[in-house]
């Protein structure tokens, strides 16, 4: 047997402006978990696309099984043995789960021995037997539509594992996924494992990388830093090789000094009777309230109801005291309320437009002379202000904002409202699938408009950072506020005890 | 010599993004140096004519097209607007007028009234898009087969003609006429003050940056603030206003109208706005853009023409250019990954 599965020597891949890979190296031995850890633009994606053969590679081999290859798009990798679930889920809602698992090679056999047809009774029971193979046992022809997101990832694993691979790529497989579900997914990947399939793990979160992986590979700006086993790694030590520097603290030290109560919630319930209901909470001038809880605890849809997005049936709103009617985001905007939603790609950046377009399009109505002709002047320097303010990299004002990286896309959108200079500001997972420097970049942000006055809510999955960064953390549960902790009383127990009170 | 170089360096990559344009410039030269009168004064004027009036109905469209949407009755409204506007323009004196009581109105009267009606078919378009949230495809496919049918009730599907004298007159004119220079067509005139308008809506506006926002992203656009119900409608209620801007400039043109009178224009104004790079996914297009679009589309049936080619070929010749820019177009975006 070879000793790695799959060897990529010195991959290198630009895109017009910037060099995406530079020699960048990755070695999968047989039956392990290596993760692919790096900041956001380090390269991870680019590298897996290019072994999959999304991407076409400008230089260097890969070898698979000691021989060398050529991969030149998707349907070569499968046949090859390699199956990637990708970070965005791509599945067909409205057909079946053995549809979008047998998609493109669909088991076939022909009637009067000559008309070729699907397979149904075949493709169903295949789809129960590997549902079986990968803990999920529910019924292979619901329609993938009305699974949840964990639930549609374990039909994305399914279906690779039906391909009989021997390589597994998974890109951030957890990002939406809670912690029984985590926990489920790797059980599917040490019974992979045993059975000699090597897998490519990317993710942000180091615990998890400490917990499941074997084998370590560091990536900085498209370079490869190095590969390690990994117990012998700390999350200090991952943080220090992927950013290149030293990260004494994960949090900013808070100036802000919480005021008077400006903004108050009462009474809030949603239209739908499993969404948000009776919700009344306070918030002062100049206060980061956390909110915190499991997915599915009706969070974002809380918040969307109070800027606008969704609808709510009883339920006040008031700033300082005046009551405030909000029924379209328009009117939330009007009344000094912003809010970063969490799908940056679904209700965020505007993917052809520029980085000036993304930024002023909620704050156009300030630049205009003769109150009709916008004024570009205007526009670039608050653009530019915001580039320079918020350390954005990007080529030039002009830059499509799809091209940039995640991070740089949440600081653009974050300009966006600031730009308005909001007085409350809904910050919902503002720092999802963003790197750890990013990140840091972001908490500053966000304290310093704290210190500026801003009442911030800030919804975030991530304990460390609620617990880091709030001054109150509002905890919710299928629906309802089952409690506020003050932000230095804040645990991972008492949160989470919390947020698992069901009625 | 630098500039000069950079210069040329522009006008080469412009090529290069867009071979359609070249091979339809390089196919006028060839047939400019070997038919005669195709580099003619007469000919111009009446490639500047005909083309001026599509450019209004296109752009028209583009503010559709850019938004993810489309306007199928934008021909049939065009058609509606040339058949109020013959109807209103009839002289008092003329036999075969259809409404004999009529007293005779000024053309400028006439206009206003074909602004109102095809603006407010355009406000209901939107109307029906925006707050009824009918797929554009459908709802304007539903007022297209609405509004052929008022032209044929209206007209009784009868040809209009007997025109007021100075209606005929004023809009077939040419400017700046002198006893070399034969004059610039009033159509052209009318053209470049829309490409002028368009270009600030589209580039300097809060309306124009709305719609680019609601193309590229329509979510992102409702949750920035953006009262996209509103831009939509705009949207619609505008197309429908150059329509009918393009319909009574066509009854000059042609010098009478009937129900059927711009048939087809629709897809033509999409074809030509796509040839120009007004993307179909939504959120990109420039009024320039869509100007070297239909350009190109009458260009070559003037070629067509002056190569007298059977006229049968002309929707195969059409057809095929239409498939062929917009993949070339798109190979642009695809060959990038």
């Amino acid at each position: 047997m070879q000793e790695y599965r799959l060897e990529m020597r010195d991959v290198s891949k630009s895109f017009p402006g910037v060099k995406a890979l530079d020699h960048a190296q990755l070695r999968l031995r047989p039956g392990t978990v290596h993760a692919l850890m790096g900041e956001n633009g380090a390269g991870k994606s680019t590298l897996m696309k290019c072994m999959f053969g999304i991407y076409k590679m400008d230089e260097g081999e890969v070898y698979f099984e000691g021989n060398k290859v050529d991969i030149n798009d998707p349907m070569e990798a499968l046949n090859m043995g390699i199956a990637m679930v990708h970070q965005e889920l791509q599945p067909i809602p409205a057909r079946t789960v053995g549809e979008n698992i047998f998609l493109g090679r669909y088991p076939m056999k022909k009637i009067l021995g000559f008309i070729p047809v699907v397979d149904h009774k075949k493709m169903y029971e295949d789809t129960a037997e590997l549902l079986k193979k990968v803990r999920m046992d529910f019924d292979p022809k619901q329609l993938l539509g009305e699974l949840s997101v964990s639930q549609m990832q374990s039909v994305e694993i399914a279906k690779a594992v039906s391909a009989n691979c021997k390589v597994l790529i998974l890109d951030e497989p957890t990002s939406s996924l809670t912690q029984n579900e985590v926990e489920a997914l790797f059980r599917i990947i040490e019974d992979l494992k045993a059975e000699g399939v090597s897998i490519v793990y990317i993710s942000h979160k180091m615990d998890e990388i400490l917990q499941i992986s074997d084998e370590v590979t560091i990536m900085r700006d498209g370079q490869y830093i190095g590969t390690w086993p990994s117990h012998e790694l700390t999350t200090d030590s991952i943080i220090t090789k992927m950013v290149g520097r030293e990260l004494t603290n994960l949090y900013p030290a808070r100036e802000n000094v919480p005021g008077d109560i400006v903004f108050e919630v009462e009474n809030f319930t949603s239209i739908n009777p499993h969404s948000f209901r009776n919700v009344s909470f306070q918030l002062r001038k100049g206060e980061i309230l956390g909110v915190g809880g499991l997915v599915g605890a009706q969070r974002t849809e809380l918040m969307e109801g109070i800027f606008g997005i969704r609808s709510h049936t009883t339920g006040t709103i008031k700033y300082q005291g005046k009551v405030m009617n909000i029924n379209r985001p328009k009117d939330a905007i009007d009344n000094g309320i912003a809010m970063l939603t969490e799908d940056r790609r679904l209700t965020g950046i505007m993917g052809v437009l520029s980085i000036a377009d993304n930024i002023s399009i909620s704050s156009l109505q300030n630049y205009l002379d003769y109150n009709i002709l916008i004024n570009n002047k205007k526009v670039e320097e608050l653009v530019l202000k915001n580039i320079e303010k918020m350390n954005i990299k990007a080529p030039s004002s002009k830059t499509q904002i799809k091209s940039l990286s995640g991070g740089n896309q949440q600081k653009v959108l974050i300009g966006r409202w600031l730009a308005n200079n909001p007085d409350v500001l809904i910050l919902d997972e503002p720092t999802r699938g963003i790197d750890v420097g990013a990140k840091y970049e972001i908490y500053c942000i966000i304290a310093d408009l704290a210190k500026q006055g801003k009442s911030i809510i800030m919804i975030s999955s991530e304990m460390s950072e609620l617990i880091g960064m709030s001054d109150r953390v509002m905890v919710m549960c299928d629906g309802r506020v089952t409690g506020f902790i003050n932000g230095k009383e804040a645990t991972q127990e008492n949160i989470m005890e919390l947020a698992t009170k069901f009625e | 010599m630098k500039t000069k170089q950079s210069f040329s360096q522009k006008i080469w990559s412009y090529f290069k993004g867009n071979p359609i344009v070249v091979i339809l410039v390089v196919i006028s030269i060839a047939v400019g140096f070997t038919v005669d009168n195709f580099l003619s004064w007469s000919n111009f004027n009446n490639l500047a004519s005909n083309t001026s009036v599509r450019f209004l109905i296109a752009l028209g469209v583009s503010g559709c097209l850019i938004t993810k949407g489309t306007d199928l009755s934008a021909g049939r409204q065009v058609g509606l607007a040339a058949c109020i506007t013959g109807v209103l323009i009839q002289r008092a004196n003329y036999a075969g007028r259809l409404f004999s009581n009529l007293p005779e109105i000024n053309m400028w009267l006439v206009l206003l009234i074909v602004l109102i009606i095809g603006t407010l078919i355009g406000f209901i378009n939107g109307f029906i898009i925006a707050v009824l949230n009918v797929p554009p495809f459908i709802a304007t496919l539903g007022t297209q087969t609405i509004v052929y049918g008022i032209s044929l009730v209206f007209t009784n599907a009868q040809p209009i003609g007997g025109f007021q004298k100075t209606f005929i007159k004023f809009f077939n004119n040419k400017i700046l006429k002198t006893g070399e220079f034969p004059g610039i067509p009033v159509y052209l005139i009318i053209a470049v003050i829309f490409f002028v308008m368009f270009w600030f809506l589209y580039n300097k506006t809060t309306h124009g940056k709305y719609m680019y926002a609601i193309g590229g992203n329509e979510n992102a656009a409702e949750v920035s603030g953006v009262d996209t119900r509103k831009v939509k409608i705009r949207i619609y209620a505008l197309a429908g206003f150059m329509y009918a801007v393009a319909g009574y400039l066509l009854t000059a043109k042609s010098g009478g109208s009937s129900a059927t009178l711009g048939m087809g224009y629709e897809l033509e104004a999409i074809a030509g706005a796509t040839i120009g790079g007004v993307s179909t996914t939504g959120g990109i297009g420039t009024v320039s853009g869509v100007l070297v679009g239909v350009l190109v589309f009458e260009l070559l049936k003037v070629v067509l023409q002056f190569l007298q080619v059977n006229p049968y070929y002309n929707n195969i010749v059409q057809g095929l250019v239409i498939v062929i820019a917009v993949a070339l177009d798109i190979r642009k975006y695809v060959a990038k990954k």
